[in-house]
């Protein structure tokens, strides 16, 4: 049995490892391997799975691991139950726990001066936005009430604005060093994002005592920015 | 030549109509032992008429005109036409009665996620038996056919409907907040119904219990410990334990946060699961209001299983490979507790 009771959890590379790392090891896995080998993506011994932040939904919900941690705004993007105005189905995981690292904010941005989404607007009754999160962008468009055309992009959202081909860009910041380095300001703020603890739904009642124990386990440990 | 199907449908050749056949075989066995007549109903039927049922998520997807112009969908589960074959065919026949189907239903899908436009459910509806013994022999049916199929690691998860809306309203939860967390509960989303708990103003051991109860799941011990503000469900709970079959009892697992996607149920709700599929198999409960809305007021309690699902999870036992099997799973299938 690992530290995690024989749980598998999927682990996000990139942005939100390290703060999981540490997570990981407050609960008293071994993680020198997890640490030093960043090719290997299954730790069978510590019940580790890594993988992008945007597939551990997929992972979760499918029941390749028991447990995840992803961002707030993957699970926006891609998970929901119920159907909604938009008529989404979304990844089908429960969401656990605000783990309080990885804070970042969802913001709508253009280029700094007069607003050419406002011009858009009122001009032409529709704005283009570029984005990596075409579900976030269009949801908070459609309840701001206005029209959009969603551009969704999957490299730098920076360059979208720049070239002209939109008004505006939907995109995750944590500090605006990249927008401001951009000549790109923040317009609106969407919601903030923090990462998050996910359960696949079958693991989650018939893998209950584990799953509440580490649950409990993670919410005694001291939250991140005192740790 | 290639011709196209439209995506979340399927052609189904010999050797999966064999074992799906196999699976619907032993399923049909069971439910007419228990004296459950097999009924067929229209795939089309009126809009305006199954528009009567409140159907939450699983809405009818797909629409027609007519030659009079008049609106018809496809069906989008079997308990609302049945609702209406009761209300129509059997306004002043003897009750309960007792029906299974074996029929396609058909779904709007999201693009890209594989799931099912049409997709083949198997299930009973007992109607005009009341809590808790129809809901008793709903689950004792339901555990009886899973076992003929030969599923041997699956779980039977028992909530009430009822239960979160009820321990709302004994908390005082303010009437303008209700809708918010129970939203949030139906999205298994704790975090946002402990932010919304925190928004309405409550605190302390109430809002405690709002967040701490619903993630309450286990052995019936858990209905010993329930607080008192969800009496009347758990009582419920309770007596439907108390009348099941020890083989059956043992499958239960309580589920005080337990909901389902659709907006028909009253009490007694419940899902099935089996280690070797990351999703549920299917599930039921009761709707003691939706007969009424047909014009015939009658208790009904009901479940429908997939038969992809149920095929899927068979064969993932059968490999030994499911989607949780590979771990923490006993050999003989069951889950360790």
């Amino acid at each position: 049995m690992t530290p995690l009771d024989g749980l598998t959890i999927a682990v996000p590379r990139g942005a939100l490892f390290d703060g999981t790392v540490e997570l990981l090891g407050a609960l008293g896995l071994d993680t020198a391997e997890l640490r030093s080998n960043d090719r290997k993506l299954l730790f069978e011994e510590i019940g580790v799975i890594t993988m992008r932040p945007s597939d551990v939904p997929t992972y979760v919900e499918a029941g390749a691991a028991d447990l995840g941690i992803t961002g707030k705004d993957v699970l926006l993007e891609q998970g929901g139950w119920g159907s909604n105005s938009l008529g989404e189905d979304g990844r089908k995981v429960y969401e656990l726990l605000d783990l309080g690292y990885g804070r970042c904010t969802m913001v709508l941005a253009g280029k700094a001066g007069p607003d050419p989404a406002a011009e858009a607007l009122r001009r032409l009754g529709v704005m283009r936005v570029a984005t990596k999160y075409p579900r976030i962008a269009a949801r908070h468009l459609e309840e701001t009430g206005r029209q959009a055309e969603i551009v969704e992009v999957k490299g730098s959202v920076e360059l979208a604005p720049l070239t002209g081909i939109v008004e505006a860009i939907v995109d995750l910041t944590a500090t605006g060093t990249t927008l401001r380095e951009n000549n790109l300001v923040v317009r609106e703020e969407i919601v903030e994002c923090t990462a998050r603890l996910i359960a696949n739904p079958v693991s989650y009642k018939l893998k209950a005592a584990a799953i509440d124990d580490l649950r409990a386990r993670v919410r005694a440990l001291p939250i991140p920015s005192e740790r | 030549m290639i011709h196209p199907i439209p995506s979340g449908t399927r052609d189904v050749l010999p050797d999966e109509t064999r074992e799906a056949r196999a699976i619907t075989d032993a399923l049909r066995g069971v439910f007419e032992r228990h004296g459950y007549g097999e009924v067929y109903t229209p795939a089309l039927e009126y809009e305006s008429v199954l528009a009567r049922a409140d159907m939450a998520e699983a809405q009818p997807a797909y629409r027609v005109f007519d030659e009079n112009g008049s609106v018809l969908v496809l069906r989008s589960d079997m308990t609302v036409p049945i609702a209406r074959v009761v209300a129509t065919r059997y306004a002043t026949a003897e009750l309960p009665l007792r029906f299974c189907y074996f029929a396609h239903c058909y779904r709007g899908v999201a693009p890209a996620r594989g799931q099912p436009r049409e997709l083949l459910q198997a299930g009973i509806e007992l109607i005009g038996s009341p809590a808790p013994d129809g809901t008793a022999e709903a689950l004792t049916v339901l555990c009886h056919a899973l076992d003929a199929t030969g599923l041997k690691g699956y779980s039977v998860g028992l909530g009430d409907a009822s239960l979160f809306p009820a321990l709302m309203a004994t908390l005082q939860v303010p009437e303008e907040a209700r809708r918010g967390l129970l939203e949030a509960l139906v999205m298994r989303d704790f975090v946002e119904l402990e932010r919304r708990i925190d928004e309405s103003g409550l605190s302390g051991e109430p809002a405690e219990l709002l967040l701490e109860v619903p993630q309450r799941r286990g052995g019936p011990e858990l209905l010993g410990e329930a607080p008192a503000e969800a009496a009347e469900a758990v009582t419920g709970l309770r007596q439907v334990l108390e009348l099941l079959e020890p083989e059956v009892a043992a499958r239960v697992i309580v589920d005080l946060g337990l909901v389902r996607n659709i907006g028909y149920y009253t009490g007694a709700v419940f899902d099935v699961y089996d280690p070797a599929l990351g999703a549920p198999l299917g599930g039921g409960g009761r709707y003691d209001e939706l007969l009424g809305r047909f014009g015939r007021r009658l208790p009904a309690v009901g479940f429908a299983l997939g038969v992809d699902r149920l095929h899927l999870a068979l064969a993932g036992e059968e490999r030994g490979t499911g989607a949780l099997l590979a771990r923490a799973v006993d050999t003989d299938g069951s889950v360790p507790a």
